[in-house]
């Protein structure tokens, strides 16, 4: 039984294809039961992840046994969102550690959780990560507390862009506008 | 950003004042609210314990802080320093406990959020960003504190104890302040801790456990149930409510909460089937589950549990299903069909024709070794599909992939073929493996051919091999060459073909493996051959015994509790020659030569509850004989210096004394060994005394604010118990066939004589109290006699230094009136070791 707060082991994101979009794995200094040196070389750690990926690619299920690791898992458009912990421990306190992460980054990438907009946020990704797990601790499980506090105050809202859409957004509004005008006259 | 930046460099950074300072500044109160989480969380990878003196203040501020997160990040990087700088953390002590009580959240508490005590509940989100950022609404940082608060405490029980009862509520568990179910799950954790170690609490704490299992989370409930499960000696009646809890969600839509419950049920089932049984209907239904882990667990539950009428149809059921799984999965239900064809015997033909047709499936390695060792057991232990099953591994191998699994499969095929009736059906499927496959298996192949002609009774058959294997000397490979060679020579001399072919016992392997080490790390042995005759033997059965799978029936299905299973304990043979290693590096022993025995068991010289414990172990040398002393000091914070056992021989033992070695220095709780030497007169003769033991040493206190210890001690001494040294420690068991043996030996020393032992009670007694005397190998079941009157005890062992064999008989008689009545026959090389066998009794 794990009588520590660290729980969890890994967090992994492959895209559909099995490669690494995005992993973090702990090995905490303090842990007071440290498990065998595992998955601490990058070679290793890309074989697990390919094996993982292998069986879970399948859409459908949420969590499985995999090489003496438990991992949940979530499908997002093209990316699969995996945390790995201990096989004794209680699969819905990792579930839940993996729903408030994603539910974060949802929010933080406006529901498009999906390769390309990661890569891109890859520092807001970065740091709901850290804000969710530090170091195998769970830090937070309310997604929108995360979400909060990783997206930056805006100290200057009014920045207009200016692109075709809105001046597609601008046009219609005019032109709606224009038509209420007319229709009173 | 800046902040992961700085903790990712943390291991490496060596200059960190700088750093430091500016976060520090970020740390301020005044400063940013949104920061100093981050801040702080940064801080306490790159400080130094020595540093963590300075940062108390901020620390214990932050952690009664009342925005939750940077409470969390306080407490959380305090569990991080923990190890570190244990004696700054254990003064938040009672910062954590307030943020366990959860006061400074209540304040942030808004009613819109009521309902999400799970984090990934209905969480408000209408104002995601802004420059206040959202409180949390989970009470995290209570299970951030609980989790600090029981690293603080847990060498304390009477602490734990009273924080479970003060934060775990009443009876209902409904008056808890902790509203974290994460928090509550570290609780249950805990209680269940205590309750493992102290039975006086179990009741009262049960009832609590209990009480979660109604609790509004599910994850508490589940980790309650589980708990509940998991608790030694559970009773089936305590086991029905956390059942009820599983039970319920087997039938959740959520595929992790079913697969949750499936895997408890499935390790619960190993221990309670009975109990299990009463989700039988839920769980037949999640056989055809889409999560393909939950249907696998599904099916090896109903197999643990399910009785002989509906094998036949899950037999059925997984067939259908099998080609779908993986392979890890396959070999749990491969173990799982294992353990049940032990348990049902008649249904072994349903089954077996299940492990044929997945053995002729895709698969990699373990899945066929499963598939293999499964066939194998039922060999074993069901006589009458032995010879289906050996026709469908004959099968097997006709196109095995795996050297490994052929080489066992044909050893099998020659040690169970020939006593088929109809032998010569396997033959051919042999002899292809000689012509088609590589030499491994062209070996083993030749190996079993050559049983075949030499175990069957017909002329016929064996003029046949003789014939396969005359082809075989032409073989391109040395080995198989030599092994074909060897057998067509058993062939003409029918004594040797009995010794190799037929013999019962085999040489203890690790016992061989350090003879022959030491063997050949001596320069001088190299001029004489190896002996092998001092080597103990033991017998088919033991050695198939030593090497046992741990799961011949009560298999494991679970691979999750493979990790638990302890390994078993050292054989004797392993710490032998353990012992030696050991002794090989005391530069003292090395003239001695060779250890020619230790006794195995170390004998206890005091009660195992005193002050310091010592125990014996005796090493015999050729002309020498070594006592090692393994003691311990139990009593923490001091430290026993120059500790010596002083031994004094009682009968003039024709010992003398050589020298001591003293253990120099000895803390608390690590035993050292210390050495007792003695040159034994005459080398042939055994000697045999008794010691009168005292442990001398000096004992001295460390202080503890530095842990040194003083520089005055006392000297002091401990009596402890007489050491024997008898005939046991000169006898090593050893296996050999009784009868012949007995014959052979005619010829060498018979000594006779006869005792009467009235004080045992019977002669299982008697049986048990010699064999432990002479420590010598019981033979053919004769340790257990079968008539209360009248029993004959067959020992047999080889007596060190080059003693020789040893037989003893035992003839015994059992009245009431008089006790038992012993005739006991004593057979060896040499008169020493008849009178050394004669002289133990006495």
């Amino acid at each position: 039984m794990n009588l520590s707060l660290y729980t969890v082991a890994a967090l992994i994101i492959v895209d559909t294809d099995g490669h690494r979009v995005l992993a973090k794995y702990y090995h905490p200094a303090g842990d007071p039961n440290p498990t065998p040196k595992r998955l601490t070389t990058l070679k290793e750690q890309r074989a697990f992840e390919k094996g993982l990926f292998q069986k879970t690619k399948k859409a459908g299920g949420d969590i499985t046994l995999y090489d003496g690791y438990l991992a949940v898992y979530k499908h997002s458009l093209d990316l699969i969102c995996y945390i790995i912990g201990d096989p004794s421990e209680n699969e819905l306190m990792l579930l839940s550690a993996l729903a408030s992460f994603s539910d974060a980054a949802n929010m933080l990438l406006r529901n498009q959780l999906e390769k390309r907009s990661v890569l891109e946020n890859l520092d807001l990704v970065l740091l709901c990560l850290d804000e969710t797990i530090d170091d195998g601790v769970i830090v937070e499980t309310d997604s929108t507390t995360i979400a909060s506090r990783v997206s930056r105050p805006k100290a200057d809202t009014t920045e207009i862009v200016i692109n075709e859409q809105t001046l597609m957004n601008a046009y219609q509004t005019v032109k709606e506008k224009m038509q209420q005008r007319i229709g009173q006259l | 950003m800046v902040y992961l930046a700085i903790k990712e460099l943390a291991t490496t950074a060596e200059d960190v004042i700088m750093v430091t300072s500016s976060i520090m500044k970020d740390m301020q109160p005044n400063s940013e609210v949104i920061y100093r989480p981050n801040a702080i969380r940064a801080l306490c990878r790159i400080i130094d314990p020595s540093m963590a003196q300075g940062v108390e203040r901020f620390f214990k501020a932050a952690i009664v802080d009342k925005n939750t997160s940077i409470s969390s990040a306080a407490l959380v990087s305090a569990y991080h320093l923990f190890p570190a700088a244990k004696d700054v953390v254990k003064r938040w002590v009672n910062e954590a406990q307030e943020a366990v009580q959860g006061k400074s959240s209540s304040s942030f508490f808004n009613s819109s959020g009521g309902s999400s005590y799970l984090g990934w509940g209905s969480s408000s989100s209408n104002t995601t960003s802004g420059y206040q950022p959202i409180p949390s609404t989970s009470y995290i940082t209570q299970y951030h504190a609980l989790g600090l608060l029981y690293l603080i405490r847990q060498q304390d029980r009477m602490a734990v104890t009273k924080m479970i009862q003060q934060l775990g509520g009443g009876k209902t568990g409904a008056g808890t302040v902790l509203k974290n179910p994460l928090a509550l799950c570290m609780l249950i954790r805990y209680a269940a801790k205590i309750m493992e170690e102290d039975p006086n609490m179990q009741r009262q704490i049960l009832e609590l456990i209990e009480g979660w299992l109604r609790h509004k989370s599910d994850m508490v409930n589940l980790e309650a149930a589980r708990v509940i499960c998991e608790i030694k000696g559970v009773t089936a009646a305590q086991l029905t409510k956390p059942i009820a809890v599983l039970q319920l969600f087997l039938s959740s839509p959520k595929s992790s909460l079913r697969f949750a419950a499936t895997r408890t049920l499935a390790a619960l089932a190993l221990t309670h089937p009975a109990s299990v049984a009463t989700c039988n209907v839920d769980l037949e239904n999640l056989i055809s589950d889409q999560n393909r882990s939950v249907a696998t667990y599904a099916i090896t539950t109903l197999l643990k549990t399910g009785n002989e009428a509906s094998v036949d149809r899950l037999m059925k059921q997984i067939s259908g299903f099998m080609s779908e799984i993986s392979d890890e999965f396959k070999v749990i239900i491969v173990d799982a069909i294992r353990s049940l064809c032990l348990k049902f015997p008649a249904k072994h033909a349903s089954m077996l024709s299940f492990l044929s047709g997945v053995l002729r499936d895709e698969g990699g390695y373990d899945f066929k070794r499963a598939i293999v060792e499964a066939i194998f057991d039922m060999i074993k232990f069901i006589g009458d599909c032995k010879e289906q099953a050996l026709s469908h591994l004959c099968e097997f191998i006709e196109d095995c992939e795996f050297t490994k699994l052929s080489v066992r499969i044909l050893h099998l095929l020659g040690l169970e073929g020939p006593k088929s009736p109809q032998p010569t059906k396997y033959i051919r499927y042999i002899y292809n493996r000689v012509v088609l496959e590589n030499a491994t298996v062209r070996a083993a192949a030749v190996s079993s051919l050559a049983k075949f002609g030499l175990n069957a009774g017909e002329a016929k058959l064996s003029k046949s091999v003789n014939v396969l294997l005359n082809r075989c000397l032409d073989d391109v490979d040395d080995e198989v060459r030599d092994r074909a060679a060897m057998y067509l020579k058993l062939y003409e001399e029918q004594q040797l073909a009995m010794t190799y072919v037929k013999e019962e016992s085999v040489y203890s392997l690790s016992a061989l493996e350090s003879k022959l080490v030491s063997y050949l790390s001596d320069p001088d042995a190299g001029e004489k051959p190896f002996d092998a005759s001092s080597i103990p033997k033991v017998s088919r059965e033991q050695a198939a015994k030593e090497v046992a799978r741990p799961s011949t029936l009560e298999t494991i299905g679970v691979p999750s509790s493979s990790k638990a299973a302890t390994p078993p304990p050292p054989s004797a043979a392993e710490t032998q020659s353990q012992y030696a290693q050991q002794l090989a590096e005391i530069p003292e022993f090395t003239s001695y030569g060779q250890v020619l025995y230790s006794s195995t068991k170390a004998t206890q010289l005091t009660e195992s509850e005193t002050e310091y414990q010592v125990s014996c172990v005796k090493h015999l040398f050729e002309e020498h004989i070594v006592f090692q002393f393994n003691v311990s000091n139990t009593i923490a914070d001091t430290v026993l210096e120059n500790v010596a056992v002083i031994m004094e021989p009682q009968t003039d033992s024709g010992l003398s004394d050589d020298f001591t070695m003293p253990i120099a220095s000895l803390g608390a709780n690590s035993p050292g060994i210390g050495y007792v030497s003695f040159t034994r007169d005459e080398s042939t003769a055994y000697q045999t005394a008794s010691f009168q033991c005292i442990l001398k040493f000096v004992s001295k206190e460390v202080d503890p604010s530095t842990g040194e210890p003083e520089e005055e001690g006392y000297e002091d001494e401990y009596s402890l118990e007489d050491l024997e040294l008898s005939a046991a420690d000169y006898i090593l068991p050893t296996y050999v066939t009784f009868s012949s043996e007995w014959d052979r030996l005619r010829g060498g020393v018979t000594v006779t004589e006869t005792f009467a032992l009235p004080a045992m009670e019977s002669l299982k007694a008697a049986c048990d109290s010699i064999i432990e005397i002479l420590n010598m190998q019981a033979l053919g079941g004769s340790e257990e006699p079968q008539s209360t009157s009248i029993h004959t005890l067959q020992l047999s062992g080889l007596v060190a230094g080059g003693g020789g064999k040893a037989l003893v008989r035992c003839r015994m008689t059992y009245s009431k009136a008089q006790g038992v009545t012993l005739e006991l026959s004593v057979r060896t090389e040499k008169q020493e070791a008849a009178n050394l066998v004669i002289a133990a009794i006495v």
